[in-house]
């Protein structure tokens, strides 16, 4: 049969991408491929299973106790839409003020001109060491390996950064990048792993933080250079925002003489006011405190006080392609709370690394394809079941889940050759928009009656696609009569 | 009332005992049912896996096949937010604007059944009999995007003879989700496992829910492990009289037909 192929759009090359070779935003195997695996992980699965669904009652806890809730997250949204609506302008404004008050501003394009920019500045100072504050933009380009590969040596100085590093892991969550390690595990890693370490180190949390804290606070001390992302920064100040729970971050944006901030684009809010919605989203969003411990702010650079030299490298990496999408460019609102990975079942079972990309769970299944051009990523929009979780907790309201659907088009629509999937899609739509072919569609599944013999469900081995199903549940065998040919029969059409 | 059916395509192919058993309840309180015969599908599942543009053309047809209904009602939480949330959407992302402007306003009078009983219909106690103890899975797109809340609960709870227990994490998805359900087997059936483990754990006879989906695909993985407790879907409870039980009520294995 002729499948109708729908008029193609017209070829848009498009905004540039997050380039490949480059950074974490792409994994080497599908999601259902890396989650077969990780599946099968029991130690992955309790992990994860104990600690998302610790985070996700402390979050509802405290998002409960605010009677504003709602309005606050459509602030927040609002806030987003509105800024994004004007990214280039707030920007400008961001550089203005930031460079008024004694900051550099460089305009990074992709990750190899982010990861040059801040390789050359480090250099300059002649120092050989690097410490950094915990930060998604830097995962997101490869900084540590790019700095590595200079001959530089990185030092992760937050907990959970630290543990994926010393066990030359991958994160695997926005907040937690080590939630998939339990304390057990960390022990391990630590006494294999820190110079001098307690041989008697037991698992128990607070001698595993005091033994991460006598490792760091050496390297605080002499540090001449750190490296931060942020959390926003305000255009009209020329404020940058980095909030922490553990003080590690507040040591690094202190103590050394250089430091060097790599912010994605989408972080800039207009004004200082817009932090008040923020500051009260964020916390109770993704670790569920009322506030975090830390908040550090600074503009710029003050003499005798903090680092004298501050440089701010503004990250786009694909971001103005993904604003460039109208259904998608909602993804550029998120305030990296992680809120929606500790609710997404996909998530919690599958775990992050069966994304590829530091951007696991719901939002990464949007943002990572979107970033990196959705065929570069094209099996992480059909990783959720759209079961909407995502949506209802996320603190400023981006409805993920249609933006996944919007997603699986772009990549069904992308494709040159027809699939076998979209010939019988295209054939299945042709049948179910004339009655006539239905109704005979639906008589020819009752050959699935003849497979079954008389047993109430059809055989477990089948062809693919169904073989997908039948491998571990039953599918019930077809009617032999479906409801609407029952119901003409009794009371004619 | 004179109520359209729709029965929509999974339960009219599959199990059909679930659309009789919506008729039969609408007729026994006293309304007039009528089953359009051009119907097969709101065009969810077409959308949802990407192809939105071949969805344009079945929306037209549930759109024709409806066209000058008073109400319409689906036993079926899913296919109901999909007519309220994305027919419109894909109609006019095609340019289809007549067909967006009817979809709207047709989505209007389509209602999910225990959203129809409780709001339109304003009963709560349909005068249903059924001896058995029945948890509920509150499916995702009943409970997120229409909202339905506890109204299946309300429902339930007048029903005679029925013991209703709690389901642990009952607002967790159980892993259906379409197509997912295939192309992420193995995750969808982690998630299953673990909706199953909290059904057995009830000791329920019965596992119930609006959607009739959702429902075959955890009583595809209870039959499979041959559990006692059965799938049976909310309209077929609500059908369920002293003197009538639903025609295909027995109790039979999860799936059977």
């Amino acid at each position: 049969m002729t499948a109708t192929v729908p008029p193609k759009a017209p070829t848009f090359l498009g905004l540039p991408t997050a380039p490949r070779g480059v950074g974490h935003l792409r994994g080497d195997q599908s999601f259902p491929d890396a989650a077969r695996g990780a599946l099968r992980d029991g130690q992955l699965r309790a992990n994860l299973g104990h600690a998302t669904s610790t985070i996700r009652g402390k979050r509802a806890k405290v998002v409960d106790e605010l009677p504003d809730w709602a309005q606050l997250r459509e602030a927040g949204r609002a806030l987003k839409t509105a800024t994004m609506a004007r990214l280039d302008d707030h920007l400008e404004e961001l550089e203005r003020q930031v460079t008024a008050r004694g900051g550099v501003v460089h305009w990074a394009r992709d990750a190899n001109e982010a990861n040059e920019i801040v390789t050359r500045l480090v250099q300059a100072t002649g120092t050989s060491e690097v410490v950094k504050v915990k930060s998604m933009a830097t995962q997101e380009i490869g900084l540590n390996e790019a700095l590595e590969a200079a001959g530089l040596d990185v030092f992760e100085t937050d907990l959970a950064e630290l543990i994926v590093q010393l066990g030359e892991d991958k994160p695997s969550h926005i907040l937690v990048p080590a939630i998939h390690k339990n304390r057990a595990e960390i022990r391990e890693i630590f006494a294999r792993t820190i110079p001098g370490v307690d041989p008697d180190l037991t698992d128990d949390p607070r001698q595993l933080a005091m033994a991460a804290r006598t490792h760091l606070r050496e390297r605080f001390l002499r540090a001449r250079v750190a490296v931060s992302g942020a959390n926003f920064a305000v255009a009209e100040t020329g404020t940058l925002t980095v909030v922490e729970s553990e003080g590690n971050g507040r040591m690094c944006l202190t103590l050394p003489e250089t430091l060097i901030t790599v912010m994605g684009i989408e972080k800039v809010v207009p004004t200082w006011r817009d932090l008040e919605v923020f500051l009260q989203l964020l916390p109770r969003s993704s670790t569920g405190e009322r506030m975090n411990p830390y908040t550090s702010t600074w503009a710029g650079v003050t003499p005798g006080d903090g680092p004298q030299e501050f440089h701010l490298v503004l990250l786009d990496n694909g971001r103005t392609a993904v604003l460039a999408d109208e259904v998608g460019r909602e993804a550029l609102h998120c305030i990296r709370c992680s809120a929606c990975l500790n609710v997404c079942p996909v998530y919690e079972r599958a775990g992050g690394h069966s994304y590829g990309s530091v951007y696991p769970g719901p939002i990464g299944a949007v943002l990572s394809p979107m970033l990196t051009g959705v065929e570069d990523n094209a099996s992480l929009p059909f990783a959720s079941s759209l079961c909407g979780a995502c949506y209802d907790v996320c603190p400023v309201a981006i409805d993920i889940p249609s933006i996944l659907v919007h997603l699986r088009a772009e990549h069904v629509e992308a494709q040159e050759r027809p699939t076998a999937e979209a010939v019988a899609f295209r054939g299945l739509a042709k049948v179910m928009s004339h009655p006539r072919l239905w109704h005979l569609a639906q008589r020819a599944s009752r050959l699935g009656r003849l497979i079954a013999r008389g047993r109430p469900t059809l055989p477990n081995a089948l062809p693919p696609p169904v073989s997908g199903w039948t491998r571990s549940r039953d599918l019930p065998t077809p009617p032999k009569e479906t409801f609407v040919e029952s119901w003409v029969r009794e009371h004619g059409s | 009332m004179k109520v359209a059916l729709f029965a929509t395509c999974l339960v009219d192919t599959l199990t059909p005992s679930v659309a009789r058993a919506t008729a039969t309840l609408l007729q026994r309180l006293g309304h007039e049912v009528v089953v359009p015969p051009g119907q097969s599908c709101c065009g969810q599942m077409h959308v949802n896996t990407g192809y939105r543009r071949e969805a344009v053309p079945i929306v037209a047809n549930h759109v024709r096949a409806f066209a000058g209904a008073e109400a319409i009602v689906a036993p079926s939480g899913s296919c109901v937010a999909s007519i309220h949330h994305q027919q419109a959407a894909v109609a006019r992302r095609a340019g289809e604007h007549r067909l967006a402007d009817e979809a709207e306003e047709l989505a209007g009078r389509t209602y999910e059944l225990s959203q129809f009983l409780v709001d339109v219909l304003g009963v709560t106690d349909v005068g249903a009999y059924y001896p058995h103890r029945v948890t509920y899975h509150p499916t995702c797109h009943s409970l997120r995007l229409l909202k339905v809340g506890d109204r299946p609960y309300q429902l339930l709870r007048a029903v005679r003879g029925l013991e209703l227990v709690e389901l642990p994490d009952a607002e967790q998805c159980c892993g259906f989700g379409g197509t997912f359900a295939v192309k992420n087997a193995d995750t969808s059936t982690a998630m299953l496992t673990d909706k199953m483990a909290n059904v057995l754990g009830t000791h329920a006879e019965v596992c119930t829910a609006g959607d009739a989906s959702c429902l075959m695909h955890i009583g595809g993985g209870l039959s499979r492990l041959r559990a006692g407790t059965r799938t049976v879907h909310l309209a077929e409870i609500l059908a369920s009289t002293e003197e009538a039980v639903t025609p295909d009520q027995h109790t039979a294995p999860a799936v059977s037909a």
